[in-house]
């Protein structure tokens, strides 16, 4: 038995030493009593929204315990008859109003709201069923939100606001009609979403879910036409064990083979490989710009919701974005363009199919640069847990699987390649090949400690031939766009930044087994630092395999062909653009296509005019019936508004005034011209 | 004209004071929002055009600067007795004239000019006693009140500074600046015990204390203006009749706490409230009554006002804050209390719009002549909204105190048309219910939270006997319904339940085991939820199971309405002792209901009746009976 003292409080009567705990929570926990919670969350803001985690307080009442700070002497009781009902309530009130398609719902057997109504063993419910069915938005191409499922405990909000510092979601409507939703009931694709599914990693029921493609997955391995390739991004090695009852951070990579190849895969493949060539890539870039002195750091381009987050929030950023394509796509190319040759195969018959602890992959997939010939170069995406569920379904006892190893050529891969799984990894992986590369020397000391690790935001000095190259590390959007800020304003200056979007990296990745709490994600990250530090080898540039691709297919980094094959391009998605509203429509055979710029700076610069002088003036002209006329959305010409585009060339500074002579000069040419 | 030091306070107040004594008579029309829907400005036209016609018509600006005399005419703030307006108040006398059109200027000016008395038939006459009054307060709406806070409404011209520096005001702020220390001006408001007229009651001076100790650079002083409960008006004819007193209170707070900007925050619905704040704040700045250097003594302090977009949630100071900060009017759990960490994460003290008029008054006549009037632990008075079945309702400040029979049969002068009194509601949407046997209670803020109640913003609702007391809640509960922000589980989805269950009972839909679940679900929710909108939203309902318990039983089991207000429930019988047979209900049935033979008793088919009651007023001998 605990003594009383100053500082003591009693918890169910037991005497319990304070110990600087902020929060009745963590106190009560600590002491072996598990409060229920829905939306509280240790990384994001307290809420106290859900009142699952009440507690009785001798004189006070009842309070929520995760916003109540702890006071000496202080009585609380953990379950009370009062605490029980509130409780119960709750529950029961959630759970009225719940969709309870529980054994169809992506997430039975993972959902907090079934979990906490069976430990609650809530078996009836007083209240009537859900009197509304609000539509299912599966606009995304990784996320599916279903209302109806939602307990508006807010986790998804925060998440995205406070961690990602996007803040896509948010509350509409009052009383019982509240829904959380993008703004103006926009779908989650017509937003500036970039599907890094930290919601659905946070929501505790299936209102937010991974959209599955499971069934694609079966149905490719089902085709007798197709070649079905896998390829097992690094953080999936440290995290799918999870699923099957292991620890987490427990490197399965041999069992993630084997069950691949026993699923029915003809080839599986390691993504590292990818990374390495990647790194061989990306550090060239590095030196090039560092040798000719560009402006600004390198930007990292691996992870496709900070490529997303770039190209929607900084035109000015596009620049410095690497422009290679991320492991998986880069990968993906490889295969469809040169081995598929080797294999004697059309691209069209290689089905690709990644293996990722992400959701943005399945955006980045299908992303159209990243097709070929209407041939994907990565044709599915699957995250770690719909793996899981393949092997579950198969009913593989994954604990027993026979390890296996990857196959070849894309099998072959080196310690950096492995660490891009965690945040720094890449920036290592990087500095690793950047000093060999431009001092010639080797490097002994391969670890870059200052950069790995959770902190918000991570930094290392190099000292390349007298040049100290400043690196930053950065994970959680949120963190990234502090950093931003801070180079716009000049408070801070790299050469060289790494960008994760999801808190600690890939490891903590949508895609992964549910995991919110910290001891989690710091295992995973263990795991594959050991792995790096268990491979013979632990730089790209000593990869030779990688090596090989270059001598075979790509020459040098940075070539024409690399270039082609490993290279992408960026535009900005700065304006989410309305749809064009047809006002002319003509039939004939000769015509003139002629839009009108409404967008926001064009409008207020008189556009709307200008579009009803054009009416005006082609029917003085007799034009009418020739032309095909638009009011559009932005034509990206707002320095020099009103715009107007007249076929595929745009014109600024066309005010209603100017209307008379741009037709003469302009569009009756064009008419002209169309004829000839 | 510049006030920049407290000497010149001084003199500028005895010197338009001096000036306003010139005016021979002055006729105040009323102008608050109920007298100018009812057309109160076009009898303000009328009367001073007739008072110009005659010649007798001085301006302010003439009897203040000219030093002229004669007949003013201003526009005043509300007198509280609005459903007899248009309003119209003589100087000298203190005449009220009711229910004034533009067409009773002549009679009015020339009554007041050529001293014939005042014109009888615009005088408040009582509905039972058939009595005259002339004095306004001398009608026993008036009489039994005691107006401080609105000492100044309906008196002064609430567009004009300086009549509210000639009848004394900015002395306070004025006391304070050179004689007070900001912890002694805390002390002093602690002493006095006024405590938070918003409708919680907490204590006024802990939280100037706190805010006062709280450290930061930069603390802000929040007015809440966000008057939203159903019925209630008080904080607007503050704002509308005497906005310089809300404004100085919170000067003062400012000082004393160490904070120099304020917000009121204030609903857009009231447009006079914020035309009248705006005219009141910009004068201020004008004269240096607010902005730098307040009366050369080196306080700063400035007021914006920030409007309202109509959710009753932001009249939690929590939520308040957020609207204020452009987010969401979520409340958020408490600690961090605003003064700690209120508007922009800083120290901020927010207090209500009556709460802060009380405070020149408590600084002026000190802690203990302000603990003279109310009860011990409730001093001061309170504003109350009397509305409902009362012969006279409106707004009205009593003495804490006071019993409900005072202000029912006294203030109110009883029921109307002779119906028995069976409840009132107190606090609107979060108060309860006090019946007969709390007649003769104390009112203050723990005699009212210990029978289920609470003062809330004020609202006072009296029923009668025909009022269901279950639509009654049903009605409360919708509102709180629609109002809830949706943040928490229990009021969020509790709300909608409870609504369910009543909605059920009204619509004869009830479940016998209704009774049960409805009261565990609104203890829960009354403990369970986050802010103070939801942990009284059950309030009406519980108050309802306590002292009306058998006609919510009398709903949900027999289905009966014992009031005869829910439609559902209502049964339709004819009386065969009193039923001649001559067929008149059966024809005017619009659903053919009622058959029989002539001069033989009729009867209703209750399958068939639709309720709609047309039987009853065509039957001669009243032979068919409700309920």
């Amino acid at each position: 038995m605990m003594t009383v003292t100053a500082n003591s409080v009693f918890i169910d009567n037991q005497p319990v030493e304070l110990n600087g705990e902020v929060n009745l929570l963590t106190l009560v926990r600590k002491v072996g009593v598990e409060l229920p919670t829905f939306c509280y969350h240790s990384e994001l803001s307290i809420y106290g929204a859900c009142r699952m985690c009440v507690v009785e307080i001798e004189g006070r009442g009842i309070v929520a315990a995760c916003s109540t700070p702890p006071t000496p002497g202080m009585r609380i009781l953990t379950n009370s008859p009062r605490v029980q009902r509130v409780r119960r309530t709750v529950l029961e009130l959630l759970l009225a109003n719940h969709e309870r398609e529980c054994t169809t719902c992506e997430k039975n057997g993972n959902c907090k709201l079934q979990d906490l109504a069976n430990r609650f063993g809530v078996r009836k419910i007083r209240f009537g069923e859900r009197d509304m069915k609000l539509p299912i938005d599966d606009s995304s191409a990784s996320i599916v939100r279903d209302p109806n499922k939602c307990i508006l405990c807010g986790d998804c909000v925060r998440m995205c606001s406070e961690v990602q510092g996007i803040g896509i979601l948010n509350f509409a409507n009052r009383g019982s009609k509240v829904q959380v939703t993008p703004a103006f009931n926009k779908k989650m694709a017509e937003v500036e979403c970039v599907n890094c599914g930290q919601c659905s990693a946070v929501c505790p029921t299936g209102a937010l879910v991974v959209k599955s493609q499971v069934n694609q997955a079966w149905k490719a391995l089902a085709d007798p036409s197709k070649v079905v390739v896998a390829q097992v991004a690094p953080a999936v090695r440290v995290a799918l064990g999870e699923e099957f009852g292991m620890e987490a951070g427990q490197i399965v990579t041999g069992k993630v083979v084997g069950a691949l190849k026993r699923l029915g895969f003809d080839k599986v493949f390691d993504t590292c490989i990818a990374a390495d060539l990647t790194i061989m890539e990306e550090t060239t870039e590095l030196i090039e710009r560092l040798e000719k002195g560009i402006e600004g750091p390198l930007f990292t381009s691996c992870c496709p919701a900070w490529v997303k987050y770039a190209e929607h929030n900084g035109s000015n950023l596009l620049k410095n974005l690497s422009t290679c394509r991320s492991p998986q796509q880069m990968f993906g190319s490889l295969v469809k363009r040169y081995w598929a040759k080797e294999l004697g195969k059309e691209p069209k018959d290689i089905y690709v199919i990644s293996i990722m602890p992400c959701t943005a992959k399945k955006f980045e997939a299908a992303r159209p640069e990243f097709t070929v010939d209407g041939v994907p170069d990565v044709d599915l995406v699957l995250t770690t847990q719909e793996l899981s569920q393949m092997i579950r379904e198969s009913g593989l006892d994954f604990a027993a699987v026979d390890p296996d190893s990857f196959d070849m050529p894309f099998g072959f891969t080196t310690g950096a390649g492995v660490i891009f799984g965690a945040s720094g990894g890449v920036a290592e992986a990087a500095l690793r090949a950047a000093y060999e590369m431009v001092t010639g020397e080797v490097l002994e000391q391969v670890n870059f400690e200052s950069i790995r690790g959770f902190a918000g935001l991570k930094e290392a000095t190099v000292n390349l031939n007298g040049k100290e190259v400043k690196v930053a590390v950065v994970h959680g959007l949120g963190n990234a766009k502090e950093l931003l800020n801070k180079l716009n304003s000049g408070e801070a200056k790299y050469d060289f930044v790494e960008v994760m979007a999801c808190p600690g990296g890939c490891i903590s990745g949508a895609g992964q087994p549910q995991a919110v709490d910290m001891n989690t994600k710091k295992a995973r990250a263990r795991g594959i630092y050991h792995a790096d530090k268990l491979s013979q080898l632990r730089k790209s540039q000593d990869n030779p395999v990688v090596a090989k691709f270059y001598e075979k297919w790509l020459q040098r980094p940075n070539s024409h062909e690399a270039h082609e094959t490993l290279h992408t391009s960026y535009s900005t998605r700065a304006r989410i653009t309305g749809e064009d509203i047809e006002l002319l429509n003509s039939d004939r055979e000769h015509k003139v296509d002629l839009a009108v710029c409404l967008g926001t700076c064009c409008y207020t610069k008189g556009s709307y005019d200008t579009l009803q002088e054009f009416i005006r003036q082609a029917e003085r002209n007799g034009i009418k019936e020739q032309l095909n006329l638009h009011a559009t959305f932005c034509l990206e010409g707002c320095e020099n508004s009103p715009s107007v585009r007249v076929n595929d060339q745009i014109y600024g500074g066309i005010t209603a005034e100017r209307v008379g002579t741009f037709i003469q000069e302009k569009v009756l040419p064009e008419l002209e011209r169309n004829k000839e | 004209m510049k006030i920049d030091s407290r000497e010149t306070l001084n003199t500028m107040g005895k010197t338009w004071k001096e000036g306003f004594a010139k005016e021979t008579a002055r006729i105040l029309v009323c102008a608050g929002t109920g007298c100018v829907a009812n057309g109160s400005l076009q009898v303000y036209e009328a009367l001073k055009a007739e008072v110009q016609r005659r010649n007798a018509y001085v301006s302010v600006e003439m009897l203040l600067e000219e030093g002229q005399s004669g007949t003013t005419i201003v526009k005043s703030g509300c007198h509280g007795f609005c459903e007899m307006g248009p309003l119209v108040r003589l100087e000298p006398g203190g005449i009220l004239y009711i229910k004034v059109s533009k067409d009773d200027a002549t009679d009015i000016v020339t009554a007041l000019l050529e001293g014939k008395g005042p014109v009888e038939r615009l005088l408040y006459k009582h509905p039972v006693t058939g009595e005259i009054y002339a004095e306004e307060s001398n009608i026993p709406f008036y009489k039994h009140q005691t107006r401080t806070v609105l000492q100044h409404c309906g008196v002064i011209d609430p567009e004009d500074i300086r009549e509210y520096i000639a009848e004394g005001g900015y002395q306070a702020l004025a006391k304070v600046l050179h004689e007070m220390s900001p912890a002694d001006v805390c002390q002093e408001v602690i002493d006095s015990g006024l405590r938070g007229r918003g409708g919680g009651g907490f204590p006024t001076g802990r939280k100037w204390e706190a805010t006062r100790i709280s450290e930061g650079e930069k603390k802000y002083v929040v007015c809440n203006g966000d008057e939203g409960d159903p019925g209630a008006f008080m904080d607007r004819s503050v704002m509308e009749g005497d906005p310089h007193k809300v404004l100085e209170g919170m000067a003062i707070a400012g000082y004393a706490v160490g904070a120099d900007e304020g917000y009121i925050y204030v609903r857009a619905e009231y447009p006079l409230a914020v035309q009248r704040l705006e005219t009141a704040i910009k004068q201020a700045l004008e004269m240096g009554l607010l902005g730098e250097n307040i009366l050369g003594t080196g306080f700063n302090f400035r007021i914006k006002i920030k409007e309202g977009a109509g959710a009753f949630v932001c009249g939690e100071e929590t939520a308040l804050l957020a609207s204020i900060e452009g987010e969401r009017g979520m409340p958020r759990p408490k600690p961090p209390f605003p003064a700690q960490s209120g508007l922009w994460g800083k120290p901020t003290l927010i207090n209500n719009v009556e709460t802060f008029a009380n405070v020149p008054k408590v600084i002026n006549d000190g802690a203990k002549v302000f603990r003279k009037s109310g009860t011990a632990k409730s001093p001061g008075t309170k504003t109350f909204a009397l509305t409902g079945q009362v012969a006279n309702t409106g707004l009205i400040e009593v003495p804490m105190g006071i019993t409900l029979r005072d202000i029912v049969y006294e203030i109110g002068g009883g029921l109307r048309n002779g119906k028995r009194f069976k409840a009132v509601q107190i606090g609107g949407p979060s108060g309860g219910c006090l019946t007969e046997q709390h007649m003769d209670m104390e009112l203050d803020f723990d005699s009212l939270l210990s029978v289920g109640a609470m003062i809330g913003s004020g609202g006072l609702v009296v029923t009668n006997e025909d009022t269901c007391m279950v639509e009654f809640a049903r009605y409360f509960m919708s509102f709180t319904q629609n109002e809830s922000c949706g943040k928490c589980v229990p009021c969020r989805e509790g709300t909608k339940r409870m609504l369910e269950m009543l909605q059920r009972a009204v619509d004869g839909e009830g479940r016998p085991e209704d009774v049960e679940i409805l009261e565990d679900l609104a203890e829960a929710v009354k403990d369970g939820s986050l802010c103070g909108l939801g942990k009284t939203a059950p309030n009406p309902v519980l108050s309802m199971l306590k002292y009306f318990k058998d006609e919510y039983v009398a709903h949900v089991v027999d289905k009966r309405c014992p009031a005869g207000v829910c439609k559902a429930l209502l049964g339709y019988s004819i009386d065969p002792e009193s039923c001649k047979g001559c067929s008149k209900c059966s024809r005017v049935c619009p659903v053919g209901a009622i058959t029989g033979e002539i001069k033989k008793p009729y009867r209703i088919d209750s399958e068939k009746c639709i309720k709609c009651g047309a039987c009853v007023s065509s039957c001669p001998f009243k032979a068919i009976k409700e309920g």
